[in-house]
């Protein structure tokens, strides 16, 4: 059938056929003579490289280098590429057995068979070396460099931290994150993870035939360049943390050294520790499962992470609260009655200094019954209520019964405990329990329990006559990067001034002046001021130490904790501190004979094994 | 009843069949890997498409054996009924990829748009072949407009901006009926100036436009009348009001994901890891094939997912790399034989009915064709609709079949009267 229109049929056609000419055209542009696609078609494939930026690196306040990186290399492998390979001849070059071959294959090619995953991880350089030159006889196999942690002296373990490969959690919280990445696992490696990581970069790159990159795609324009991590300027004294970790050596405890001025941490020791380079590389698995069944607990930051019983440190806070509340005055006396809580043979006490020189306990039984039976209420549970409820609310201005905010990572950090009003209701039950039932406390046994950071934290707020800066490692990371307000705001106590002087003053008699319980933290031409402590428990009695100098504009306050050490404040804490008191203050320890004595001896009761856990 | 024996044209079948099994086969290649090696698995996407061509010869061969009349009478209940489920799609459908044009039916998702094409094909084709039905009274080329642009515009709802655009494919059938050629021209120029205002400065192009305006009244033209000034004057002005209007439609009415991928064909972005990434690493797949290409499964970059949707809409892709110039071509040349062999068997059918039907056919798979290849080839800007026959998805495969074959049933009866 035709009509008027029929011709039409013939724009149509022609229409049709103009567009299929088109179409082959351009394909032949594409295909044969275009040479930017045409290559495409030698080069086989391309690869996305990853370009792993180089991690930050740790330097201690005097510029010291504490932590850098050394280059490793990663084997990886797309499965999917993987084609005409000796396998015997790949085995031996590389150094597997055929079966741990076919095993890494299956692993990978389950992962995917499309993407690169890693077959063999941290191969150092000389191994490399050996078959770097027959990598093109792989095909589907290609090298990836990777940077590990190099720890220059093997201190600080458990402040540095370590870096370990990402587990599911943290790929499925953070998607900058992939298969076979590093990250920080613990301390400032873990708290200042986003600074040193720096942000990986991508290369895409064209692969010939011969598995061999042969240049960049589309000369780099997908291309992303890794911006590398930012080094971080810490507050540790890297000299004065090797000193410390000497003295500790053979012990069980930590030491946690702060400048009072400024919050910065100049060293935190916790015993027994570990070389870092342990944690590095491929021995890093075997060496974790033996520190981690270690009955020492190596890898456990005592400083942070431990919650002791603070001993007769914690008078100090008591006299100055009291002092604070009124309910003495610097010049109340009180007799040692030992019937009221055992105390060893001294005078009785005419002045609040004078009771912390000789660590009265009887003195601080009466001063803590004044704290916390005030009179108030004629009801003593109600009056005793009352009173702890004021008497924590002061502790915590210490910083104590909290986490302080510390930058190391703080989820396992402990607490320690301040008891309030509801945890007796809960255990004695309401109105069932008095000052009589809790003066434990007042000289620091009992219920209360306190981190050693918070010790050296309280030696730091004496020291400040005060107030304290919450501790922090770092100084500053990066260019120019300033640390947190956190680390530059004065937490105060709200008590007077003349209180702490006169704290300070008892602190120094405790050292300095006949009577006093720690004499041996005597450093000749330095005025010490400092408290012993020993602290009760169910082994042998905890040596404890807080200290700073010097009395006026002190330069460094530490709290020195030696874990059952058959021995009180005065035997073993405090000869330490004095040494790392002279240590940092004069920058050399004439007392050799000394510094021997304490590095060798090792007085602590050997460690428990760990309870078994219940499954 | 005189029954006259069918005269089935099996050359265009057998391009059907060998369109077909060769999308299976490229499918199956595209998504291959070593994990799951049989064809005849049918939990991976070759599999399944041929599950699907099971079932779309099924329907080819049903058709076959049904009455013409069936599809001249059953056309307006057939295009309502389509209507009727694409406005429920609209309230049924689940979201995917932006679009909403799946109706979920647990087993199985069926994409409604997919049937519009040969529904409406009926339904223009019918409304033509009336007795006192002539495309220069108006009220025809309303109706017309109406039958095309409603269902279009139910498309388009669904954010399937592509399907809708195929609709446009019935300017071809009505221009075979008397639509006049003019539009055809206005079309393509407005493309050009569309493309054109985006590139160049506007005053700079309607500066130009206005040079060849008098170009054309003074060099052109011998003898000037007063209508020819006021007709150049005319042109112009439409042609300003488009060209301030490009900016508006294109920041306004477009929506981003459109404007990136225009810009990109344009060359104006080279956002090469965005919107840029498909088409270009399409372009260095198709590229790498060569003369010969890299052998059939032999291919790694449409393996490896370097390229993304390379079962479906990028399909192409895939037979650039392993079939090289040569298949490709014979694949293009395959589908422009098929194409120009419908509008030849269009216009020797006896009736309206079937012509218009037939080049609605011929239309439809050519605007799929041109957009498809088109914008694998870094030719035309991203719009996501299949390659007939050889994209996967069942319920493209079945309905281009059953468009296709409702034709070829036409055809096969084309003396008989209906």
């Amino acid at each position: 059938m035709s009509d008027k229109y029929s011709d039409r049929s013939r724009v149509v056609k022609t229409i049709f056929i103009v567009v299929g000419v088109l179409f082959v055209g351009r394909l032949a542009m594409l295909q044969l003579f275009d040479p930017e696609y045409r290559e495409a078609g030698d080069r086989q494939a391309l690869r996305d490289v990853t370009q792993y930026p180089a991690r930050g690196f740790i330097y201690d306040r005097h510029g010291k280098l504490l932590v850098h990186n050394e280059a490793v290399y990663d084997l990886m492998v797309i499965p999917r590429m993987v084609k005409d390979l000796d396998t015997d001849y790949f085995c031996q070059s590389v150094g597997i057995t055929r079966d741990d071959f076919d095993q890494r294959i299956q692993k990978a090619r389950k992962y995917s068979p499309f993407s690169a995953s890693i077959f063999m991880k941290q191969i150092p350089k000389e191994d490399y070396a050996r078959f770097e030159n027959k990598m093109y006889r792989f095909k589907g196999f290609y090298i990836s460099q990777r940077t590990l942690r190099i720890y220059d002296r093997p201190i600080a373990a458990q402040v540095l931290g370590y870096v370990g490969e990402v587990n599911q959690a943290d790929l499925d919280r953070d998607p900058y994150y992939s298969m076979g990445d590093y990250i920080g696992k613990s301390g400032l490696e873990k708290s200042y993870e986003a600074v040193l990581r720096g942000i990986k970069g991508k290369k895409i790159m064209h692969v010939d035939v011969h598995n061999r990159e042969v240049g960049p795609y589309q000369n780099g324009a997908f291309d992303t360049l890794p911006v590398e991590g930012c080094n971080l300027y810490t507050a540790l004294d890297a000299d004065l943390q090797e000193y410390a970790e000497s003295l500790m050596a053979n012990k069980r405890g930590c030491v946690v050294a702060i400048e009072p001025a400024t919050g910065e941490v100049l060293a935190m020791v916790s015993v027994p520790t570990y070389d870092p380079n342990l944690l590095v590389g491929r021995v890093r698995g075997e060496n974790y499962r033996k520190l981690d069944s270690n009955y020492g607990t190596p890898m456990l930051n005592r400083a942070m992470m431990g919650q002791y019983p603070p001993g007769s440190i914690f008078k100090v806070a008591q006299a100055v609260t009291a002092l604070d509340l009124g309910v003495i005055t610097p010049h109340s006396g009180f007799v040692c009655d030992k019937s009221l809580v055992g105390c060893h043979n001294h005078p009785s006490a005419q002045s609040v200094q004078e009771a912390i020189k000789m660590s009265c306990n009887p003195y601080f039984y009466q001063v803590y019954r004044r704290v916390i039976q005030q009179g108030r209420y004629k009801n003593i549970y109600r009056d005793s209520q009352y009173g702890l409820t004021v008497w924590r609310d002061y502790m915590l201005r210490f910083g104590f019964g909290q986490k302080l905010k510390i930058d190391l990572p703080r989820n396992g950090m402990s607490t320690g405990n301040i008891p309030d009003t509801s945890f007796y209701n809960r255990w004695y039950g309401r109105d069932r329990w008095a000052f009589s039932t809790i003066y434990s406390n007042s000289i620091g046994q009992g219920e209360v329990t306190v981190v050693p950071l918070q010790m050296a934290n309280l030696a730091a707020i004496v020291a400040n006559r005060g107030y304290y800066i919450t501790p922090h490692v770092v100084r500053f990371y990066g260019p120019d990067s300033l640390q947190d307000d956190e680390y530059r705001t004065r937490h105060e106590t709200g008590i007077k001034r003349e209180y702490f002087d006169i704290a300070a003053q008892g602190m120094f008699d405790v050292v300095h002046v006949a009577g006093g319980t720690g004499r041996r933290a005597r450093v000749d031409g330095l005025d010490v001021c400092g408290k012993t402590g020993t602290a009760q428990n169910n082994r042998d009695d905890h040596s404890v130490f807080i200290a700073f100098a010097p009395k006026d504009n002190p330069k460094i306050a530490l709290a020195v904790y030696v874990e059952n050490a058959r021995g009180g404040g005065g035997s073993w804490a405090a000869p330490i501190a004095g040494l790392i008191i002279e240590r940092y203050i004069n920058g050399e320890v004439k007392r050799k004979d000394v510094e021997k004595m304490y590095r060798e001896i090792n007085p602590c009761q050997p460690p428990l094994p760990p309870k078994k856990k219940k499954k | 009843m005189y029954q006259e024996r069918l005269r089935i044209d099996w050359w265009t079948v057998a391009i059907w069949a060998v369109l077909t099994l060769l999308g299976i086969l490229t499918i199956y290649s595209a998504t291959y890997s070593s994990d799951h090696a049989s064809l005849f698995d049918f939990s991976n996407f070759g599999g399944k498409q041929l599950v699907w061509a099971a079932v779309a010869t099924l329907a080819a061969v049903v058709i076959v054996f049904t009455e013409p009349r069936f599809f001249s009478n059953g056309a307006y209940p057939i295009y309502g009924a389509i209507l009727v489920l694409l406005v429920a799609t609209l309230f049924l459908a689940t979201v995917t990829k932006g679009g909403k044009s799946w109706i979920d039916f647990g087993a199985f998702k069926f994409q409604p748009t997919e049937f519009a094409k040969f529904a409406t094909a009926l339904a223009v084709a019918k409304y033509m072949s009336g007795i006192d039905v002539a495309w220069q009274q108006s009220r025809t080329k309303m109706v017309t407009l109406a039958l095309v642009a409603l269902p279009a515009a139910l498309v388009f709802l669904q954010h399937d901006t592509g399907s809708a655009l195929v609709f446009l494919s019935f300017v071809f059938p009505l221009f075979r009926e008397g639509l006049s050629g003019v539009v055809l021209v206005i079309g393509v120029v407005a493309i050009i100036l569309f493309v054109l205002a985006l590139l160049v400065n506007k005053y700079i192009l309607l500066g130009i436009l206005a040079v060849l305006g008098v170009l054309y009244l003074f060099l052109w033209l011998n003898k000037r009348t007063a209508r020819d000034y006021w007709r150049v004057i005319g042109v112009l002005a439409c042609c300003a009001v488009f060209v301030f209007s490009v900016d508006m439609v294109f920041n306004h009415v477009l929506e981003a994901h459109q404007r990136e991928r225009i810009d990109v064909l344009l060359g104006k972005s080279e956002d090469l890891r965005g919107s840029g990434y498909n088409v270009h690493q399409s372009k260095i797949a198709i590229g790498s094939g060569g003369f010969f290409g890299k052998g059939y499964l032999g291919g790694t970059l449409t393996k490896a997912n370097f390229v993304p949707e390379q079962q479906t809409d990028f399909i192409f892709c895939t037979v650039g790399e392993e079939l090289g110039w040569l298949g490709s071509t014979a694949i293009v040349a395959l589908y422009v034989w098929l194409l120009v062999r419908l509008v030849a068997m269009a216009e020797r059918q006896r009736s309206r009915f079937a012509r218009v039907y037939g080049y609605s056919v011929a239309s439809i798979i050519f605007i799929h064709l041109f957009v498809n290849i088109g914008m694998v080839l870094g030719l035309v800007p991203v719009i996501g609709i299949p390659l007939p026959f050889f994209s996967y998805g069942g319920s493209s495969l079945i309905a281009f079949t059953i468009l296709l074959f409702i034709f070829i049933r036409l055809d096969a009866s084309k003396n008989q009267l209906y």
